[in-house]
């Protein structure tokens, strides 16, 4: 298979240059961050859907809690892993705004899992943007709820030992195995590695771009969207950047393969 | 304007109350004894009487309650969630937020019998909780005491009020008896008043855009913030002490308490008035802020003793005390675990004071 067979062209506009839905302000992410990547995909969705303007973005605490700095959007600040309450309380208010959030998996999966699990049982028309990257980044590295059996972090200084600390929590499936959902999705979104090759695929930013559109699109049509992206930390997992990748591909996508769980309203066939 | 009575209870008329001042949402998690105001405002949802009452919804947990509250709030609605102690407990982490956001949100508060999961009985010992902020961080709630059912059905009005004019939570702080207390009422004409909400996070028009935030990661930010947030709490502090006074004008003895006990009181005082004791009754209305002038007003005219009547182990007697600023002694009588004090109980203890 070759480079270019399986860079598939994209099915809608990637805008290049400077964005209305972004304020311009650098972003504070480390490199090799996918948050960055996700700002810019969130931001260039919300252009296409032409929704700038009826959009409230609401910051989760973790790696993302300054995104209202970078969206050029009315925001509201959530308390640490609250933003689907906050979410469904702006949305039930006005049904007529376009409500999203990016959480991490500390914020979401751990101290904010009811209401995550809550707002998709109700079938909220908002939508979770989740960055998995296995660890606590914000603070400082610690174990998440995501972390994979042997990992180490600053809690799990000899690696995680799963039989003591329970196996890593699978969003995505918890949420498509609810009624409320309408679209669940698992990507992978750092460029990844070609075989042993140092070259390396967009696929996953690509694959990141149309499930971010399509989320937003499923929302709009009134269900509740979540889509999840394995991501890197080199920072915490103490790894250079192109490390970071091999490893988030060799292990966190094998711990949380990639999939669609869940599409009612089939947008991905569209 | 209509002048029939009606008979409800307490947390029937705080939840009529809210509707007759045109709230627009209700978040609630059911617990006892406060219960009756979600199930009241379920009854009344989609009622053609209430068309400005859009979302009722029951969440999860107080946790989620408070926070689809804290979202509500954010687009300008006129929002009010209604708990008890462990419930409110709960609730302190949104209510932080929103006082740190400047949100225009209602809590109400039956205090039960606690610590912990405690019973089902009256109590006060939550009055540290609502006056002295409770959450994490340095804020300021504003705190109203009802003292009956016609008070539960006006103060949701009055709240959203005083929450709209500062942007600040305020909290109704009633209690198990008064909220399952039934009494003849006239429910006050409420106007629906309409804010303006030019800082609501409703979607960005042209180039303004709103963000409601309570982190400035700048120290020199966070503390123009708290700086603002002080003066605003001054502010309110000035303008919005609320009493009332009872047999004051020749007391040489007054009582001070708030809520169901001010009514416990003010039999007391007209007891020990045919007695030949002259006692008198300070009621704070607003809790916080704590009306210490008016109180320090009578400390100044020369009254020598103040007994505080409360249902918890002595908390407002601290603001008294300030407020008297050592012109007078100060006791405590009090009862705890969900009982209430008789007048009796009362007009003995003063009589022994004024011996």
């Amino acid at each position: 298979m070759t480079i270019a067979q399986e860079v598939a062209a994209p099915e809608f506009e990637v805008k290049l240059g400077r964005l209305t839905t972004l304020t311009g302000k650098p972003t504070h992410y480390c490199a090799g961050c996918e948050h960055g990547i996700l700002t810019r995909l969130v931001a260039n969705a919300i252009e296409e859907l032409d929704m700038r303007e009826k959009t409230v973005y609401v910051d989760s605490v973790g790696c993302s809690v300054f995104a209202h700095e970078y969206f050029n959007t009315d925001a509201v600040q959530a308390p640490h892993g609250r933003a689907p309450a906050v979410m469904s309380g702006i949305k039930r208010m006005r049904p007529d705004l376009l409500v999203l959030s990016v959480q991490g998996d500390g914020d979401a999966v751990s101290i904010g899992l009811l209401e995550l699990v809550y707002s998709a049982s109700r079938g909220e028309p908002i939508t979770v943007f989740l960055v998995n990257n296995g660890i606590y980044g914000m603070t400082g590295g610690q174990m998440a709820p995501t972390t994979p059996g042997g990992m180490v972090t600053t809690t799990t200084p000899y690696g995680r030992d799963t039989k003591y600390t329970g196996t890593p929590m699978d969003a995505s499936k918890l949420l498509a195995g609810l009624e409320g959902p309408s679209y669940v999705k698992r990507v992978f979104l750092p460029v990844s590695p070609i075989g042993s090759t140092e070259m390396y695929s967009a696929r996953g930013p690509l694959e990141g771009a149309k499930s971010v559109l399509n989320a937003l699109k499923v929302q709009m049509m009134g269900g509740f969207s979540f889509v999840e992206f394995i991501s890197t930390c080199s920072i915490n997992w103490k790894m250079s950047v192109l490390e970071s990748k091999r490893y988030s591909n060799d292990v966190l996508a094998k711990a949380f393969p990639p999939g669609l769980f869940k599409d009612k309203f089939g947008v991905e066939k569209k | 304007m209509t002048t029939q009575k009606d008979f409800v209870k307490g947390n029937e008329a705080l939840a009529l109350g809210a509707l007759k001042a045109g709230m627009n949402a209700y978040f609630a998690y059911p617990i006892t004894p406060s219960s009756e105001v979600p199930e009241t405002l379920a009854r009344e949802f989609r009622s053609p009487e209430y068309p400005e009452f859009k979302v009722f919804l029951q969440a999860a947990s107080e946790l989620e309650a408070i926070n689809m509250v804290i979202g509500a709030a954010s687009t300008g609605a006129k929002v009010m969630t209604a708990t008890s102690g462990p419930g409110f407990s709960l609730k302190q982490e949104g209510i932080s937020y929103a006082a740190g956001m400047e949100l225009p949100i209602l809590v109400s508060n039956v205090n039960r019998a606690g610590p912990g999961l405690g019973n089902l009985g009256p109590e006060q010992s939550d009055y540290f909780q609502t006056t002295k902020g409770g959450g994490h961080g340095g804020y300021k709630n504003i705190v109203l005491a009802p003292n009956s059912v016609q008070e539960m059905a006006a103060f949701p009005g009055l709240g959203f009020s005083l929450a709209f004019k500062y942007r600040n939570p305020v909290i109704i702080l009633t209690d198990a008896f008064l909220g399952q207390l039934k009494e003849d009422i006239v429910f006050p004409k409420i106007p629906q008043e309409k804010f303006e909400t030019p800082w609501a996070a409703t979607g960005a028009r042209g180039a303004e855009r709103h963000v409601l935030a309570s982190m400035h990661l700048e120290f020199v930010d966070q503390n123009i913030h708290a700086e603002h947030l002080m003066s605003k709490y001054e502010e309110i502090d000035r303008s919005e002490q609320r009493s009332e006074m009872y047999m004051t004008d020749d007391a040489e003895i007054v009582l001070v308490a708030y809520g169901i006990v001010s009514r416990l009181a003010r039999r007391a005082v007209n007891e020990l008035r045919a007695k030949g004791v002259r006692a008198g009754l300070f009621r704070p209305v607003t809790l916080s802020p704590f009306p210490a002038v008016e109180l320090g007003k009578l400390a100044e005219k020369g009254i020598g003793k103040f007994i505080v009547v409360e249902l918890n182990m002595g908390q407002m007697i601290q603001d008294v005390k300030l407020a008297v600023g050592g012109r007078a002694s100060v006791e405590l009588v009090h009862k705890l675990g969900g009982l209430l004090p008789t007048s009796k109980d009362v007009v003995g203890r003063v009589e022994v004071a004024v011996r």
